[in-house]
């Protein structure tokens, strides 16, 4: 039974990690892309780890496994952070009417 | 079918899939357009390579592998943090630089 519910795991967390793919490929800017990499590839490798912990069934894999999903989750909102900020103060063109970002730029010129 | 059969499928699967996955973003890497761009597919790429490593795991049954994954998370965490911040101030710099040429001019 354990088997098949790794099995499981294994599966949805590696159809997470695709859509993570294809959401990096088909979405329109940076700002949006960001979303598919921090959240859906985060949610793909975790089940895909909760699925070795479930095959290994063994304390000292589940607490590694449990390690290795905190980090992800710690370190992934703070990446993702410092990547957008760079990409806002780079002046990265954003998708479709929103000018927030040349209303940055013209703020950043004057303020010079 | 017996459930390590199953079971042994599915890895098959997600490791087709987690390849797809990285062939994608490999994708983004190479078409750009921009430096944030190429650092997020990155940093897809280091996430879905964490989940190979639990697939290998899993398929080897030597979970040594969650070792590399455990580094591969961490070290991966300080390859985006250091390029977001180069990209930060690459363009800065050149910004920096476009200034006192056109003060000299």
């Amino acid at each position: 039974m354990s088997t098949l519910i790794a099995a499981a795991f294994v599966l949805i967390g590696s159809l997470f990690s695709v859509a993570a793919g294809l959401g990096l490929v088909r979405l329109p800017d940076v700002f949006i892309r960001m979303h598919a990499g921090t959240k859906v590839g985060t949610l793909g490798s975790g089940l895909v780890l909760a699925g070795t912990a479930i095959h290994f069934a063994d304390p000292a894999v589940v607490l590694r496994t449990i390690v290795i999903v905190f980090f992800l989750l710690t370190t992934a909102p703070i990446g993702a952070h410092m990547i957008g900020r760079a990409a806002l103060r780079s002046g990265v063109p954003a998708w479709g009417k929103d000018k927030t970002n040349g209303e940055l730029r013209r703020l950043k010129a004057g303020r010079r | 079918m017996t459930a390590s059969e199953i079971l042994d499928w599915a890895v098959n699967a997600g490791f087709a899939m987690v390849f797809l996955a990285v062939a994608l973003a490999f994708f983004r890497l190479v078409k750009g357009p921009s430096l944030p761009d190429r650092v997020v597919a990155l940093d897809i790429i280091t996430v879905a390579i964490v989940a190979f490593c639990g697939l290998a795991a899993i398929r080897s049954g030597d979970p040594a592998f969650l070792d590399v994954a455990l580094v591969l998370a961490l070290v991966g965490f300080l390859a985006t943090v250091a390029l977001a911040r180069f990209a930060e101030r690459y363009v800065d710099r050149r910004a920096r630089a476009l200034e006192a040429k056109e003060s000299e001019e």
